[in-house]
């Protein structure tokens, strides 16, 4: 089974409307968005419900003003300032809490409670692309990071048991928590960018985590006419990076009026942005073939 | 005056509207980069970068001749980043939040300080302002530590210099995201008026609501002749405060690393227009 995830680094560079036209061109995949704190990609594929579940992740800590004598051990101990004084006792400010249970464990009344917390909640959907994968993260709520994970294993699960053989995904901006989560065992990720100072930026220190995580990458250079210096400052970071350039999307309008209308680029009739994206396709599937990449040093 | 550019949504504009925003600034004011996953604003505002120090998280490290398997350290701690594996206490670092439990629990000292590398933090000045930034450590998944550290330095620049600060957030909307606008007066949403731009705007109103700042809205490449946009921020209550016109001369400028309130008078003016409108939309609230 294979894995490819849409990541760009910047964000606003066009992963989901990319990954939208990969899933009509990949024609039997489970698709999987793993964007948990934004997640756009149901309004492109409009799933048919079939499974709504909770997502909980990890606790949060509730003083009891019952049991508070006010001591302030708690508020002492707290390296996150989640505990703040209120009537003479104290209280959790939730959003700032990290579920670390230092304030459970040494409170000398037993006076927190360690309830889980319900961080949000995931679906599983049928489209006209096949089963899609996705969630809701409660806003404010963390642990996108595990969300991710959890809905890469229910998205192979399914692969698995409808006998698919990928798994496409499109992920989140940036580098960190959930973007690493969602390149954990990929087998090629696929670097959305566009040709600004920004774009150039973000995708070099994406392609410098890919490295790290051994993860096989190619690039999309989307809007590719928008700034030809950045363009072939982009070209030249991937040569030199051994990443290929697997397509050059120009600014086209009809990117943005599929969205309007709730469609892949490739559904609607006679684009020509559809040919570079299915010799794109194309390209991806065979690199996703290839396995791991060798250890790369700068 | 603190003021935060967010987004629901990646790709909208928000360092764009931070780095027009502070070139146009008049009071003393830093310029924050607290996306630090891919910080951009230095592309734009081309700081004169002064230091740049390593922002460190204090971890366990363990003493394995000390420890004696009591297992108090893994029984508290909540995130894996300490086990017994076999007869033997293992630390993995990279999982720590930091939040000193196990140090606090062992009997035995078996726990010492040690550290892990979150990235840098670097600070400078711009043409009219301080500059001020967190690079998170290609490799490193938390945000939130370097957030605090930039933070930090930020209260202690606004200490001394008595000015606002523009701070350039993350998308999205879990913790990095409400992580960052926590300490804002004020929190300015860029928003496109397009059907994945409403749905993301939607959820950032669902997840700073919440914390109970006055909030207004800039809507970048508007004109797209739809007014679902404009419609919904007049439901919710949420000010308008600029509209950035769809150009592709915009983007081209952009493109090229240019500043947009710098591109021309008119744009100028509408900044200007944008940063008065701030401390009125403060000075509503608190009378609300």
């Amino acid at each position: 089974m294979r894995e490819i995830v849409v990541v760009s680094g910047k964000g606003g560079t066009g992963k989901t409307s990319l990954t939208a036209a990969f899933a009509d061109l990949a024609g039997r995949a489970v698709v999987c968005d793993l964007d948990v704190d934004a997640a756009d990609l149901h309004l492109v594929l409009t799933p048919a419900l079939e499974r709504r579940e909770d997502f909980f992740s990890g606790h949060e800590a509730v003083i009891d003003p019952a049991r508070c004598t006010g001591c302030g051990i708690c508020a002492t101990l707290c390296r996150f300032g989640a505990v703040l004084p209120e009537g003479g006792g104290y209280r959790i400010d939730p959003t700032r809490c990290e579920g670390c249970k230092v304030c459970v464990s040494l409170c000398p009344e037993a006076a927190v409670n360690f309830p889980e917390r319900r961080c949000g909640e995931w679906f599983t959907g049928q489209t006209r692309f096949g089963t899609l994968v996705h969630a809701r993260l409660t806003p404010g709520a963390e642990n996108s990071g595990r969300l991710v994970t959890l809905l890469k294993k229910e998205a192979r699960a399914i692969a698995l048991a409808d006998g698919l053989e990928l798994v496409l995904c499109d992920g989140s901006p940036g580098i960190g928590c959930p973007v690493i989560s969602s390149l954990a065992g990929a087998n090629l990720a696929v670097a959305v960018t566009e040709p600004t100072p920004s774009g150039r930026h973000d995708l070099e220190r994406l392609l410098e985590l890919c490295a790290r995580l051994r993860t096989r990458a190619c690039c999309v250079l989307n809007k590719c006419d928008l700034n030809a210096a950045e363009a072939r400052a982009i070209e030249e970071l991937c040569a030199a990076r051994d990443v290929e350039v697997v397509a050059r999307l120009p600014h086209d309008d009809i990117v943005f009026e599929a969205m309007l209308r709730g469609r892949a680029v490739t559904e609607l009739p006679g684009a020509p942005m559809a040919t570079l994206l299915k010799q794109a396709w194309n390209r991806l599937a065979a690199l996703s073939e290839l396995g791991r990449p060798a250890p790369w040093r700068p | 005056m603190i003021v935060a550019v967010a987004s629901g949504k990646g790709g909208t504009g928000k360092t764009t509207v931070c780095a027009s925003l502070a070139s146009v600034w008049e009071r003393p004011a830093v310029a924050v980069d607290l996306d630090v996953e891919e910080p951009n604003l230095h592309l734009f505002l081309r700081p004169v970068v002064r230091w740049r120090e390593a922002a460190t998280l204090e971890t366990p490290v363990a003493d394995p001749a000390r420890c004696t398997l009591c297992r108090k350290c893994t029984d508290l701690c909540q995130f894996k980043a300490v086990a017994v594996l076999g007869k033997r206490l293992a630390v993995f670092p990279e999982m720590c939040h930091g939040c000193g439990g196990c140090l606090a629990v062992c009997p035995e000292g078996a726990l010492g300080v040690g550290s892990r590398e979150l990235g840098s933090v670097e600070g400078g000045e711009t043409r009219n302002g301080h500059y001020l930034a967190g690079r998170l450590r290609v490799g490193e998944a938390m945000s939130p530590p370097l957030q605090r550290a930039v933070k930090a330095r930020l209260a202690s620049i606004l200490s001394r210099t008595g000015g606002d600060a523009l701070l350039d957030c993350p998308p999205g909307v879990s913790c990095p995201a409400v992580n960052a606008v926590r300490d804002a007066h004020v929190i300015l949403l860029v928003a496109e008026p397009t059907p994945f731009g409403i749905h993301d705007f939607t959820l950032a109103l669902e997840a700073f609501a919440p914390l109970g700042k006055p909030m207004g809205v800039v809507i970048n490449r508007a004109g797209h002749a739809d007014s679902t946009l404009t419609r919904l921020c007049a439901e919710k209550g949420v000010p308008v405060l600029l509209e950035i016109p769809y150009d592709r001369e915009i983007a081209r400028e952009y493109a090229s690393g240019g500043v947009l309130a710098a591109m021309n008078p008119r744009m100028a003016a509408r900044f200007a227009d944008l940063r008065d409108a701030l401390p009125r939309l403060i000075k509503e609230a608190a009378h609300a």
